[in-house]
């Protein structure tokens, strides 16, 4: 039988599970941890940091981790492919050159950086080369909020990781290559598939949906019987098991909870799905509708007969930009009439908003415990139900109305309806807005580099 | 035999998420016997009926037999999406098991747990 290649993902997102990565690596046999750090929020907020500190802007707490595992991965030759490095990649590998000098393995790690996909100081050399940058949701060009954009990254495929790792990387750090990149990248290095092998790379991009919000597709959040999943408290998270064909088996280490099921793995190949038959990579087109599903085993789904068509010209850029500000207050209302009591709050707060003249561009109500996740859909509460959390938000262009707004929730406690609690956490915060941009540029005007940083 | 109504939470599950302002919400039969049941009854008329009032645009629906699964998107569905929203649920993860509270039409004779 040929070799199969096993690929485990250690993080689902920025704040994912610390343990798993360590669990990944000692609980069995593996061949590359990815860990997936980024979302399109994610790199605003990375981008705020830059911005005030040129050395951060990347996942800072995946360099300890890293750290503390860098002994038991070069003991057995376990690879790292991350795209932690945000919108510094290259802080973020020298920061990793360091962990590796404090553990004394100078000389046996290489680290390889894929950088390319900040194209934030060319946007107007790109408007110049007649790519307007148009918003893919409104048609708007991107001139209209030209001078409020934050940052801009493309989203790079799986090739410049499979580079990486051609020049010997042991650690793969990337920006904003895609989610799904990071599990193709050693699939198309190991098995050596060819550039335009569409059914393979359409494969190993499912791979790489599977594997990209860890245990989403092991138990995590699955609905199916889940007051039975066993041992959540300590979750396995996925394994690709991939074979050169381009089928693969999705599984988790021996002994740890979680299920690995056809319908945790159909959950999360549905989460964030557009047109399942043209779900568009930088490196191909996959079709969803060919996938299919067995369980072979307990705690293994065999995936196959996956089909992808050619890749497209353009790649998918995302930019962020000012937008405004907002900020949520919320108010907890004891038994009884606890509902009519938030409701009276409500109308109470906003007749002062309106008689101080703030204008907002929104002002949402949800009554937590009663409609704030399945409005209208939950039906009236119980007469007699125990409390209510009104919870009010507020959104502006300007700062000034929201930080007023912020102002008048805690009164209500004195001056308004009886009952009422929950304010320990003080004022609500103004959070500035940054907003997202999708746009299209043409592959021929990305070039990914690749960087080996020797420790 | 007759038929009867069942709430979709006793015949499918489901995942939701997000992409911008559009919810997308994933719903798969619990057993392949179910799915013509889905793909006969929950029309994307039937679960934009099922959503007044929270989402703003049109909803699409595509099919995945291979699947036994059925993918719709809400358009306009979450406030603004992403940063912008103000909702509880931004992100529409929930949106999954809001449309398990459907009731839909099954033949009478379908064994249903």
């Amino acid at each position: 039988m040929a070799r199969t290649l096993r690929i485990a993902s250690g993080q689902g997102f920025w704040g994912d599970w610390l343990e798993a990565p360590r669990r990944q690596v000692e609980g069995g046999p593996i061949d590359y941890l990815m860990m997936d750090y980024l979302a399109e929020v994610t790199m605003s907020i990375m981008q705020k940091q830059r911005a005030r500190d040129p050395a951060v802007g990347y996942a800072k707490d995946f360099v300890p981790l890293l750290e503390r595992l860098l002994p038991a991965l070069v003991e057995k030759g376990v690879k790292v492919i991350s795209n932690a490095g945000g919108v510094n990649p290259c802080a973020c590998a020298e920061a990793v050159v360091e962990a590796v000098q404090r553990q004394n393995l100078g000389g046996r790690v290489k680290i390889g950086v894929v950088t390319g996909d900040d194209i934030l100081d060319r946007l107007e050399e790109l408007e110049s080369h007649g790519h307007p940058l148009s918003n893919m949701d409104t048609g708007e060009p991107l001139a209209s909020v030209r001078d409020r954009v934050q940052s801009a990254n493309v989203y790079i495929g799986a090739w410049p990781v499979v580079e990486a790792l051609e020049r010997g990387a042991d650690v793969v750090i990337t920006g904003r290559v895609t989610d799904t990149g990071l599990t193709l990248g050693p699939m198309l290095h190991e098995f050596g598939w060819a550039p335009d092998d569409w059914d393979r790379i359409a494969a190993g991009t499912i791979a790489g949906h599977i594997n990209e919000c860890g245990a989403q597709c092991t138990g995590g959040n699955c609905l199916v019987d889940w007051e039975h999943i066993p041992n959540m408290a300590d979750p396995g998270y996925p394994i690709v098991d991939a074979a050169p064909d381009g089928s693969f088996h999705v599984t988790k280490h021996p002994g740890t909870g979680g299920r690995v099921t056809v319908a945790s793995v159909t959950e999360q190949l549905l989460y964030e799905m557009g047109d399942p038959t043209n779900y568009i990579t930088p490196d191909g087109i996959v079709d969803f509708t060919t996938i299919r599903l067995e369980q072979a085993g307990e705690d293994n789904v065999r995936v196959s007969g996956v089909r992808g068509r050619p890749a497209t010209d353009s790649l998918k850029v995302s930019i962020s930009y000012l937008y405004g500000f907002k900020a949520v207050g919320t108010l907890v209302y004891a038994w009884p009439d606890a509902y009519e009591k938030a409701k009276a709050a409500d109308r109470i707060l906003r007749e002062r908003l309106e008689r101080l003249g703030l204008e907002f561009e929104e002002i949402l109500t949800e009554y937590v415990g009663v409609n704030a996740t399945h409005g209208p859909l939950a039906g009236e509460p119980d007469p007699d139900i125990a409390e209510v959390q009104l919870r009010i938000g507020v959104r502006a262009r300007d700062a000034a109305p929201v930080r007023r707004f912020t102002r008048e929730i805690a009164p209500l406690i004195l001056n308004g309806p009886p009952s009422v609690t929950g304010f320990a956490g003080g004022r609500p915060k103004v959070e500035e807005i940054v907003a997202f941009w999708p746009a299209l540029v043409p592959k021929s005007e990305v070039q990914p580099e690749v960087e080996i940083f020797e420790a | 035999m007759s038929a009867r109504k069942v709430m979709l939470l006793r015949v499918a599950h489901a995942r939701s998420g997000d992409k911008g302002d559009t919810a997308n919400i994933g719903l798969i039969a619990l057993k392949p016997e179910y799915y013509p049941i889905l793909e006969e009854a929950v029309t994307a008329e039937r679960v934009a009926k099922h959503f007044e009032g929270m989402t703003k645009g049109r909803v699409e629906r595509f099919e995945l037999p291979n699947l036994y699964a059925l993918n719709f998107l809400l358009h306009g569905a979450l406030g603004g999406g992403g940063t912008l929203s103000l909702k509880t649920d931004a992100q529409g993860k929930v949106f999954s098991t809001a449309l398990l509270r459907m009731e839909i039409p099954v033949p009478g004779g379908l064994d249903v747990d």
